[in-house]
């Protein structure tokens, strides 16, 4: 935190200086350690296994807050008997198929509701990330399941919890992650003493987190924790990504991602979503408790606020417009279908994949076959310049006369020439002026995409082809101003604010979201942003004017809530848990809810209430039904849908990684996305022979002088100084073991790429005792590329691509690799290198990555042939198949 | 100036007749230094804004002068980061003030092996045409099974997490219209 | 007490400089204890100075790539890295398969590349074989004086560890030996008691280069004149914050009047004393050392030489009163024995 967000990191000082316990958990030893009360050294890739110790302390010892967890969570509820844990299928969970790589889900149903109608195959899911859609609403289920209150049910949340991190004891992690057991148990001592009635305790993850394969069930344990030990919805609790890009969290609200819309609406997928009424059914799943039963007027006043006047009830607001999924366009496979030659146009909107994307040889060469790029930066980066000056010029694999990639640089204006809201990592929006005239012809993303929009549109004028009518029927009216009509940021915020429609009133609060058309949102979560016309993010009143939680500071969503879930603050009945962390409460003699916080909840539902049978949508909450976008209002310690990958997490082995998993016969996350593709070749890991060839781990990250890919630092003196130059760290150790010097090259083979750094031997990075053998990890920035000031090899180069099932994020935090001292190879001999490591690691292009690797009837760890064990565990790892 | 002034002036006559005789202080005081003021006291303007790094959010104050930003730092007002600035924040004037920035429409032709320059309202008009190509030439209607697709995969786009909400949705707005399904930012990555 | 105008001992240098109702004298208190070592003040002092950059060059020093303080870094920050337990820690790798400390980090070690950073002297010459000793794997490990201080201390693992971190600066020396040497009167003290070279009056002669105990003064080599913090007159005199005071994320970096910081930083010290951070003290606090104290002064964890700060510096113009006085009263002699020869000579 320390290294890539200082300014966040003032709070932790301010914990510390009050008594706050800081651990640090990394790979390597960073500018947090060097602060923090206790520092963990960490094998990458291994988190569960380290969270998972901790839920089993909390367990085994009884630590959890068990007036929370019984009131807020689902640990009491009783599951399926057909439902099979890890423990049984030594790995899988029950309901797995090989031939889609994905879990059937009705086994993991709470008992007696296995037939729930929503329940289905996931490989669809996956494929389409449902799972970010997820971020803000649970999937569903029935609003009542059968509950044990006394946790002894061995079929309830609590003891399959129980029993599924039995294993996770201290030995375990030692053996796992590296983590000397005292070490391990000083955290889970620290965590569990600092949690509770009187106390709380948060944790903070960066955003590597997610670069996992397993990364979605990293942040699940890091929640079970914090929901067992009653840490969320309360002040000083709660778990905090820290997000990279500025407005990085408005980008998924607002989502430039292919499979969402504004507000976590699903982009329709043309199986399941063929109308409207299925669309929207498919959100709000009648019946469902919580406030996504609103779902219909969110919709439909989305699209009111996309084709306007043409978007009526009767044409069911224009859905028939909407551009349908049918599996996975995520950024991944679009670069793939680039290098097969299947896109025709790229955009790249202030954002430099060819080094900020795993696998940049194949970033490059997917760019090399487009017809048209268009760079939007304030820089000239490496994404625009690789038919020039990429990495494949020097190999031959890119020939300029040869590329016919017809590039066009356009240069984009700066954060202080233009105005708008950026939204930050705690959902707070917060409104930019505008300083200055952007030079020469820079211009905002706003001008760009209107007057794209407008020329598009001008030149279809008269189109009579279908296809056009969604152009030429949209909502494009934008008032402009200034020499170059640059449009109104704030008219644009204004309809994603929403407004009435016949009156054009700013919209106050998302229930007012009609689904008649009497309502245009452009995202509903954001309503209120610009409540009584005003522009709520704009608000700066001083912080010493205000208290702690700072409400009239820009604008959070929803509805200006500073802290998600802020009922959970209080008891049941409505009274702070303590006085010490009271929060949110519910003042009986006003009749609402009240604190220093705005209530998420309905301000005026007492905790009394209790919902009529039959009741749906935020009715069907009960005053004591603090998670109110779950479709039962509860935490979720099991998650019996909606996760992909297991109902609970489970400790698997990165996908490249030189250990066999120590927990399981099951390798790696057997629902992990896999690219076949001859590029994309993965360094085999045990089971598989020959992953000696790749002996040391790596991992990359931030350094604080830097940014991302390095367009705005490498650009910049005052930052490129003061890092100057691509460098590995490696322990002393290794260096000794490998012949390293300080200052000295080496550089670093994966079956993807080799790359060149200046060598920093370091005390910071320490081998690690792991299942009896020791581990090297390396770890290096990520940064450096061929343009800029300072220039150096790109270390994602090295990642291949493999992702997470749940959200397609790749695996870029861990991998491995071979390091050799002294300069690599130049010109084609590079490929030469790259070629001879695939070849001594048996990575021949038919070579087929085993995904299960389990028998669970008892066979032996087996790589080989696929399809032999998919089969097997077809037949073994489903019992009600 | 008169002479008398001249005198006064002079770190001599100063330094004999002041209260600093051995010219260390009040006397050797330029006047260059005795008229020193910081420049964001007398800049023109200053606008509100947020430093355009991470996702911290930290308040930043943007001075400018003459049409040009002359300071960048951090706004004492803010909750979040209480006027303070990292390295990179605190190279924001530097950032966007670079030489380095491309502040000209660039160009390169297919097989060439060099930049070109382009006007700007040509690129927007030439960029139109290809989107409409795209379209045209991949463009699915419908699946195999009649139901609507309306969309291409021919066009792709990456980018957004470092741009305004107001840009992200106009961009979403629009590609959605244009059936551009495959759209992505650093959200994913 | 010491005369006035004194060039040694404790005393309100800015009162002694001539300004009649001066304001309190101004500082800097930086507490190492809670550096993170962002370099946010280095970025943040030179874009409000316009100081330029100092050259792109790996120097291997831990994450310090700045080298040292000079003409075109005025702040700089320096990264040591130790195998010594950190107080009240938990020591970091207790438990790792560790070998011997061998890195070369410490940047007490001084063995810096060869970098040039525009100014002159600038870093010290490089001495890269040196850096390459101390890292290239263990069989260097015997050579006697081969390990940079603080190494071979006889543990056997480097179970203990800890990252010290600081952002040194000018010291603004009460006396200040810069300001005594400069022929030109463009050092001068200004009212808030800071020590400030005028760009318009520098003309580049360079006694001040030798005279500063610290090595902070540096001439910039494309104009010759002397750089250095001024403290940012010009933001303290419109009463603002200087750019790093006021940029620092942790408040290690702290600003306002030095009796004020003093007493702070004294209770700071006692605080982390109590916390079992034995190894807390304060550096250039004190008005009785050889300088007359420092109106930046410093929390360390170590002592001052891990750092790269001397030990016990002394103004260097501390005898130039004596000197001056001892040459007075020669001249007199030389001028009554002229006298008497002129009055010898016309008995």
């Amino acid at each position: 935190m320390a290294e890539a967000h200082p300014v966040g990191f003032q709070w932790v000082m301010e914990a510390k200086k009050r008594g706050a316990k800081v651990f640090h958990v990394d790979p390597r030893f960073t500018r947090t350690s060097a602060l923090a009360d206790t520092y963990l050294p960490i094998r990458a890739g291994t988190d569960i296994a380290l969270l998972g110790g901790v839920v089993r302390y909390i367990l085994e010892n009884q630590l959890d807050f068990r007036e929370y967890v019984l009131a807020y969570t689902n640990a009491a509820n009783i599951v399926s008997e057909q439902f099979a844990d890890t423990e049984d299928l030594d790995g899988l969970f029950s309901g797995y198929n090989p031939d889609t790589g994905s879990y059937d889900h009705a086994s993991w149903q709470y008992d007696g509701q296995e037939g729930n109608a929503t329940v289905r195959g996931t490989g669809k899911e996956r494929d389409s990330a449902s799972g970010l859609e997820h971020e803000s609403h649970g999937e569903p289920v029935p609003a009542r399941a059968p509950r044990d209150e006394t946790l002894q049910h061995p079929r309830c949340v609590y003891q399959i919890l129980k029993r599924h991190f039995s294993r996770y004891t201290p030995e375990m992690v030692a053996r796992v992650c590296g983590i000397p057991e005292e070490r391990f148990l000083e955290l889970a001592r620290a965590w569990t003493e600092n949690s509770g009635r009187e106390r709380t305790g948060a944790l903070v993850y960066s955003v590597g987190w997610t670069q996992h394969s397993v990364g979605v069930q990293y942040i699940r344990t890091g929640s079970i924790i914090q929901t067992l030990l009653g840490n969320m919805g309360r002040p000083g609790g709660g778990i905090l990504a820290l997000r990279g890009h500025a407005s990085i969290q408005g980008s998924t609200d607002i989502p430039t991602l292919f499979n969402l819309l504004p507000g976590y609406l699903p982009m329709p997928h043309h199986a399941d979503h063929p109308t409207f009424d299925e669309w929207v059914d498919s959100i709000r799943h009648p019946g469902q408790k919580g406030f996504w039963g609103d779902s219909r007027a969110f919709a439909a006043s989305l699209l009111k606020a996309y084709w306007g006047d043409a978007a009526t009830p009767e044409n069911d607001f224009c859905y028939g417009y909407m551009p349908r999924m049918t599996g996975d366009h995520g950024t991944y496979q679009q670069v793939l279908n680039m290098i097969d030659g299947r896109v025709k146009g790229y955009f790249l909107l202030g954002q430099n994949p060819a080094v900020g994307s795993a696998h940049g040889r194949a970033q490059r060469l997917g760019m090399a076959n487009l017809d048209w790029l268009v760079v939007r930066d304030l820089f000239m980066i490496e994404s625009a310049t690789f038919w020039k000056n990429g990495p494949e010029v020097a190999t031959g694999e890119i020939v300029p006369e040869e590329c016919r990639t017809e590039v066009f640089f356009l240069p984009a204006a700066s954060h202080v020439e233009k105005e708008g809201t950026f939204t930050q990592t705690q959902r707070l929006l917060q409104w930019r002026e505008k300083a200055v005239d952007a030079p020469g012809d820079a211009r905002s993303e706003l001008w760009f995409f209107y007057h794209l929009g407008r020329v598009l549109r001008e030149k279809l004028a008269g189109s009579t082809q279908r296809r056009d009518r969604a152009l030429l029927d949209l909502a494009w009216d934008y008032p402009t101003h200034g020499p170059h009509a640059e449009p109104s940021a704030e008219a644009v915020l204004k309809e994603i604010n929403g407004y009435e429609v016949a009156t054009g009133r700013p919209l106050g609060v998302f229930t007012e979201a009609r689904d008649d058309g009497s309502t245009a949102i452009g995202c509903w979560i954001y309503s209120g942003v610009y409540a009584d016309g005003v522009n709520q993010a704009a608000r700066r009143r001083p912080r010493h004017e205000q208290d702690w939680v700072a409400a009239e500071w820009g604008w959070a969503w929803p509805a200006n809530r500073r802290t998600l879930y802020n009922r959970a603050s209080a008891d049941p009945d409505g009274r702070p848990w303590s006085e010490r962390k009271k929060y949110v409460w519910w003042d009986p003699d006003a009749g609402e809810w009240t604190g220093y916080d705005v209530p998420d909840f309905e301000k005026t539902k007492p905790p009394s209430y209790r919902p009529p049978e039959g009741a749906s949508g935020p009715a069907a909450l009960a005053g004591d039904d603090p998670f109110i976008m779950q479709g039962d209002g509860k935490a979720w310690l099991y998650a019996p849908g909606g996760v992909l990958d297991g109902p609970l997490p489970t400790h698997y082995e990165p996908a490249e990684s030189p250990m066999r998993n120590p927990l399981y016969g099951q390798q790696a996350n057997p629902t992990r996305k896999i690219y076949e593709h001859p590029i994309n070749r993965m360094n085999p890991s045990p089971p598989e022979p020959h992953s000696q060839v790749f002996p040391y781990v790596f991992t990359v990250s931030r350094l604080t002088e830097h940014h991302t890919a390095g367009g705005m630092s490498r650009t910049v003196p005052r930052l490129a100084e003061l890092q100057p130059e691509m460098f590995v760290e490696v322990s002393p150790e290794l260096a000794g073991e490998v012949g390293l010097a300080h200052l000295g090259w080496a550089h670093l083979i994966s079956g993807r790429a080799v790359i060149e750094a200046r060598v920093l031997v370091t005390d910071r990075l320490t081998p690690l005792r792991v299942d009896g053998r020791i581990i090297h990890q390396v770890w290096l920035p990520y940064h450096f590329g061929t343009e800029g000031l300072v220039t150096g090899d790109s270390a994602n180069d090295l990642f291949g691509i493999t992702l997470d099932p749940n959200v397609l994020i790749q695996e870029s935090k861990v991998g491995t690799c071979d390091i050799r001292p002294g300069r690599r190879p130049t010109g084609p001999s590079l490929l030469d290198l790259v070629g001879d490591y695939q070849r001594r690691a048996g990575m021949t292009p038919d070579r087929k990555v085993p995904v299960v690797t389990t028998d669970a009837a008892g066979g032996d760890d087996a790589a080989g042939s696929t399809d032999e064990q998919s089969a097997a565990a077809h037949q073994d790892g489903e019992p009600h198949a | 100036m008169g002479l008398k002034t001249f005198i006064q002036g002079w770190p001599v006559y100063r330094q004999l007749t002041g209260t600093d005789p051995l010219g260390r202080g009040a006397a050797a005081q330029s006047p260059r230094s005795a008229g020193l003021t910081a420049r964001t006291e007398t800049a023109d303007g200053m606008a509100r804004s947020v430093c355009p790094y991470c996702a911290v959010g930290c308040g930043q104050r943007v001075f400018h002068s003459g049409g040009q930003v002359t300071q960048i730092e951090g706004d004492p007002d803010s909750p979040i980061s209480r006027g303070r600035l990292c390295p990179k924040g605190s190279a924001s004037k530097s950032l966007v003030t670079s030489p380095l920035r491309q502040t000209k429409v660039r160009y390169r032709r297919p097989y060439a092996t060099e930049w070109e320059d382009l006007d700007l309202d040509v690129a927007l008009d030439m960029i139109a045409d290809r989107i409409l190509a795209a379209r045209a030439e991949t463009w699915e209607d419908v699946d195999e099974q009649g139901r609507p697709l309306n969309r291409t995969l021919g066009i792709s786009s990456l980018g957004g997490a470092t741009l305004d909400n107001e840009e992200n949705y106009l961009i979403k707005k629009l590609f959605t219209a244009m059936g551009a399904l495959q759209i992505e930012n650093q959200a994913r990555i | 007490m010491p005369d006035a105008n004194s060039l040694y001992g404790p005393l309100d240098p800015a009162p002694d400089a001539g300004w009649v109702s001066a304001p309190p004298r101004m500082g800097f208190f930086t507490d190492t204890s809670v550096c993170i070592g962002c370099k946010a003040c280095e970025v943040a002092c030179k874009e409000w100075n316009g100081v330029p950059d100092s050259g792109f060059d790996l120097l291997g020093m831990s994450y310090d790539n700045t080298g040292a303080l000079t003409a075109n870094s005025w702040r700089h920050v320096a990264f040591i890295e130790q195998p010594r337990p950190a107080g009240h820690r938990t020591p970091p790798f207790a438990g790792d398969p560790t070998g011997p400390a061998t890195s070369p980090a410490s940047a007490t070690a001084g063995a810096v590349t060869a970098a040039d950073t525009g100014t002159n002297p600038g870093l010290p010459p490089g001495q890269p074989e040196a850096a390459a000793l101390m890292a290239a794997g263990p069989e260097f490990l015997g050579m006697p004086g081969a390990r940079p201080p603080g190494r071979g201390t006889g543990a056997e693992s480097r179970t203990d560890f800890r990252w010290l971190m600081m952002s040194d600066v000018c010291k603004h020396c009460t006396h200040a030996a810069c300001l005594d040497v400069c022929p030109t009167g463009s050092l001068f003290r200004t009212e808030f008691g800071t020590v400030v070279v005028q760009e318009d009056i520098c003309n580049g002669c360079g006694y001040c280069i030798s005279a500063c105990p610290y090595g902070v003064i540096d001439q910039r080599k494309d104009d010759g004149r002397a750089w250095k913090c001024t403290l940012c007159y010009d933001r303290i005199g419109a009463g603002m914050t200087p750019a790093c005071a006021q940029a620092c994320p942790t408040e290690s970096i702290q600003y306002g009047p030095l009796d004020e910081l003093r007493e702070r930083a004294a209770r700071r010290v006692t605080a982390l004393h109590e916390r079992g951070v034995p190894e807390a003290r304060l550096y250039g606090h004190d008005p009785t050392d050889g300088v007359g104290g420092d109106g930046a002064f410093f929390l360390l964890l170590d002592s001052p030489e891990v750092y790269g700060l001397p030990p016990d510096p002394v103004v260097t113009t501390r005898d130039l009163p004596k000197m001056w006085k001892r040459a007075g009263l020669a001249a007199l002699a030389m001028a009554a024995a002229a006298v008497a020869a002129f009055a010898g000579g016309s008995s």
